[in-house]
């Protein structure tokens, strides 16, 4: 118990004292050794609790309760107030209703003897080791980054203080997510995260940062708000309190919890950056690229999905179930469709990550046993893979100024380091052998035993032909290397390095390792819950390793491929060239040879996209709204 | 097990052989469509081994690599294939492989490689969507995605998935690169000087690429068998007749835009996925 509180106060408490630490040298060591002191702990999370089972822990929460409500009311007050300065009157109307519901429904239960507030189990392992460990390894990468990025932008006020008091704060409300079995608490940590990403993605308050942090927060207030009126049913159906446990709530089957699973769905929904709420992730780019990558891959929208995931077996077989899945494949097919005509990198990242999450929802729509599991594995996949891939991204950014793909022309012969990592982090978002096919070779498994699953089914055919498409594209930009590249590979903060090399070799590590990952953590989980568990079978597995190996060992063959090769020049339909493609054009002039992508922009358009899945999602949430209104489909 | 080792070890050794003479059959028919006599039926063989006695000439070192990987790689798929794996690893390691060949393009560095790539990547998303939906057509068929399973099945497939079968056959045109969809390389001759992606490879290189091609086309005419696998000499019959009816519509289309692939693929792939898939489901 006394690692789960150290694990949520530990990085609160640095928070505060990063407020106070100037910009230096010791700020930044102290940094890397808070991140490593919340690494080594994750890990030990992680040697006494992987194979415990679930746990519950006692704690007398009436005292941490009226902390939590009045932090909250302090919380309100201060979006009041900037949303007042900024007159975003829609955003106060939202906090006071929020706040009056939430105290509404305290009211409405009396003699709370909450017990088993906290708790952990294999999903919780595995959550806290993707804030703990990737979370902590982005934090370590901001200190360079932020250097660099503030040398960039010398105009901009330095409050670098403020911004890595944030991160902590952020990665103590996920610890706080992921550990509480009290739903007050959840909600409480839930909106902390709200508050974070609200003040990191304004975190240049320049026009456009705040117009784009408002939008996120107006979204996820919405989303905040269908949670919060869990709390009103809670107070209504049980007035002693006893189903804000989610165990309890879990516990009571689909009869009774399809309500709260439907509006805790919803949050997770907004939350989780699904259509129609996904421009909020999408503006979400205008913050530093390492909040972008928190953002991604361990905060944020992992709380998300992380709820949805957790109330799948209430959706199990259900109406409401269903209609999320197809917000989650119709979101999967759509944004993938959007990141062919995007261009820029970290607007290919924020689509598909969206795609990615919506592959979770519909998973952990369907809710079986089967679907749960590709849902957690495609959580872990995503979150080592898009980490690495911001990150390089960000590094990349600096030290070529552009954060457009066309621009990463050759980047395996400029930046050959940064570029391999970047390979090998689209490589796990997309191909065979790696992570993500696995999950979805899991979540079509899982679609085939659904019924209507067949929709599904379409949907992910469709939406992984997509993802083939525009990473495929990407790498092809990367290892276009022209005749003789200069070498940028200099000058990168060595905290940069520090964070990138374990992401990937936990890249490749996840890789080989996922039987393990499987049979330790995601299938206990399952098991608890369903009593049966989905595996990959031993010979795909097999198969699936072999694979990796090949991938990994092919690169060899370049020792060979070296050897006693004539180098030529090219061909290009006969003109003369020089080595680095210039060629002859008319009138003798010399010419360079420009090579752009396809972006097919006039069908996969963004505008375009974008409103039919908002229109597709809209009707589908209000399909679930009218069922649950009329009590039906449950 | 040893059996499934039998057959992947079968499968590469002869593949390129029986996929020579499957391209050298294709050549002759092609002529005689033509009015002229044709190549002898070993000249694929012929070009192959021409090619590796030629100069080890390359553009960029590592276009090598990535070739190579793409030759292992649809060796593998293949081999996984009929040794009865799970066709969903088939399909997905198909992928890979193309996605190294791909990759191999874009390292050449030069105008009519790289729009070779990128249409050979309009290729793979035209024909990917189908793929998966076979494979889930053949677990809806038999309740496996294991090919040993699906093959041993005691009814023809092709009896409960119909469209699937119609809608493969459609897709074979884009992946055995004949007309009207060969937009990123073609075999024809008309086309060998400025060859769509592997412009810029020669020698062993383009070698490899040829290899592949047979390893690949055998591998495709196996999923066309698979569908009437219970009844393998109808089964022959029917890969005779679906890949002459490939041979017809070679010769008899001219190459269209990739809007027009890229669309007609993706709705022959829907309307066949969804009714076919549909019907089983609610049945």
């Amino acid at each position: 118990m006394e690692l789960l509180v150290f694990l949520i106060l530990f990085p609160a408490l640095a928070a505060l004292l990063f407020c106070i630490l100037p910009n230096g040298r010791l700020r930044d060591t102290m940094v890397i050794l808070v991140s490593a002191i919340i690494i080594a702990a994750t890990l030990y999370l992680f040697v006494l609790f992987a194979g415990a089972g679930t746990v519950y822990f006692d704690i007398d929460g009436g005292m941490i309760s009226q902390i939590m409500t009045g932090l909250e009311v302090v919380i309100s007050a201060g979006l009041l107030y900037l949303a007042a300065k900024y007159r975003q009157y829609i955003i106060a109307a939202l906090v006071v209703v929020q706040l009056g519901v939430v105290l509404y429904a305290e009211s409405l239960m009396h003699g709370t003897v909450a017990l088993n507030n906290l708790f952990i189990d294999p999903f919780s392992v595995i959550m806290a080791m993707i804030i703990g460990i990737i979370g902590s390894l982005i934090c370590i990468y901001s200190v360079g980054y932020m250097r660099d990025y503030h040398e960039h932008h010398g105009d901009m006020p330095d409050k670098r203080r403020w911004f890595f008091a944030l991160l902590f704060v952020f990665l103590a409300a996920m610890f706080g997510v992921v550990f509480s079995n009290s739903l007050f608490w959840l909600f409480f940590f839930w909106e902390v995260t709200t508050l974070c990403s609200f003040l990191l993605i304004g975190y240049s308050w320049d026009e456009q940062a705040r117009k784009n942090a408002f939008w996120a927060l107006l979204l996820n207030l919405i989303g905040g708000l269908g949670f919060a009126f869990t709390f009103v049913w809670a107070g209504l159906t049980d007035p002693s309190g006893g189903l804000v446990m989610m165990d309890t709530l879990l516990a009571a089957g689909p009869a009774v919890a399809m309500i709260p699973a439907a509006l805790i769905g919803f949050a997770g929904l907004t939350k989780a950056a699904q259509m129609p709420f996904s421009s909020w992730l999408v503006g979400a780019m205008i913050a530093p690229t390492p909040v972008s990558a928190l953002l991604h891959s361990s905060t944020m929208v992992k709380a998300g999905v992380y709820v949805i995931v957790r109330f799948a077996p209430i959706y199990d077989a259900s109406m409401v179930g269903y209609i999320i899945s197809l917000v989650g494949g119709v979101t999967f097919l759509l944004a993938s469709g959007i990141a062919i005509s995007q261009s820029n990198a970290k607007k290919v990242l924020a689509y598909s990550t969206i795609a990615n999450l919506g592959l979770v929802v519909a998973c952990a729509g369907i809710g079986t046993y089967a679907a749960v599991w590709a849902a957690i594995l495609l959580i872990i996949f995503h979150a080592v893979a898009k980490s690495l891939l911001f990150l390089s991204v960000g590094t990349v950014e600096h030290k070529i100024g552009s954060r457009d793909i066309e621009d990463m022309t050759g980047l395996l012969g400029r930046l050959p380091k940064i570029a391999l990592m970047m390979m090998i982090g689209i490589a796990g978002m997309f191909l065979a052998p790696f992570g993500m096919l696995i999950s979805k070779w899991a979540a079509l498994l899982a679609f085939l035993d659904a019924q209507y699953g067949f929709i599904l089914i379409l949907l992910l055919a469709f939406g992984s032909a997509v993802t083939v498409f525009f990473w495929t594209k990407w790498m092809g930009k990367l290892v276009e290397v022209a005749w003789k590249p200069e070498p940028l590979e200099v000058k990168i903060s060595t905290q940069e390095y520090t964070a990138l090399v374990p992401l990937t070799v936990l890249m490749v590590a996840v890789c080989i390792g996922f039987p393990l990952l499987s049979s330790y953590l995601v299938v206990p989980y399952v098991f608890g819950i369903y009593g049966m568990a989905a595996t990959l079978g031993q010979a795909n597995t097999i198969i699936m390793v072999m694979m990796v190996f090949m991938v990994l060992v092919m690169p060899l063959t370049l020792l060979y491929f070296r050897k006693d090769r004539k180098i030529l020049p090219h061909y290009v339909g006969g003109r003369p060239a020089t080595p680095d493609m210039h060629f002859k054009g008319s009138i003798g002039v010399q010419r360079p040879v420009a090579l752009g992508n396809y972006y097919l922009s006039e069908y996969f358009g963004e505008e375009r996209l974008s409103h039919i899945g908002n229109g597709l999602c809209i009707a589908f949430i209000a399909m679930i709204a009218v069922a649950l209104l009329m009590g039906v489909g449950l | 097990m040893i059996e499934e080792i039998i057959f992947a070890i079968g499968f590469i050794i002869l593949a390129p052989f029986i996929g020579a003479l499957i391209g050298g059959i294709d050549r002759k028919v092609t002529a005689r469509m033509q009015g002229r006599v044709g190549p002898p039926v070993l000249q694929p063989l012929y070009d192959i081994f021409k090619l590796f006695e030629k100069e080890k000439a390359v553009v960029r070192n590592e276009v090598n690599f990535y070739i190579f990987s793409y030759l292992i790689f649809v060796v593998f798929t293949g081999a996984l294939f009929f040794s009865g794996g799970d066709i969903l690893l088939v399909i997905f390691a198909l992928t890979l492989a193309h996605a190294f060949l791909i990759l191999g393009a874009y390292a050449a560095v030069s105008p009519y490689s790289h729009v070779g790539a990128e249409r050979e990547l309009l290729q793979l998303m035209a024909v990917e969507p189908m793929l998966i939906l076979a494979a889930t057509g053949f677990y809806m068929a038999t309740g496996s995605f294991a090919v040993k399973d699906i093959a041993l099945w005691p009814e023809p497939v092709v009896l409960t998935i119909p469209l699937i079968f119609v809608g493969i056959v459609y897709v074979l045109t884009i992946k055995l690169r004949k007309s009207p969809f060969d937009l990123a390389t073609t075999h024809h001759a008309h086309q060998e000087l400025v060859k769509g992606l592997t412009t810029e490879f020669a020698g062993p290189t383009l070698g490899m690429v040829e290899i592949a091609h047979l390893y690949e086309t055998v591998f495709f005419l196996g999923i066309v068998w698979l569908f009437f696998a219970s009844m393998p000499w109808v089964g022959l019959a029917a890969v005779i007749v679906v890949y002459f009816l490939e041979i017809l519509v070679d010769n008899t289309t001219t190459r269209v835009r990739w809007q027009v692939m890229l669309r007609s693929a993706w709705l022959v792939a829907l309307v066949a996925g969804a009714i076919n898939l549909g019907v089983l489901a609610l049945l």
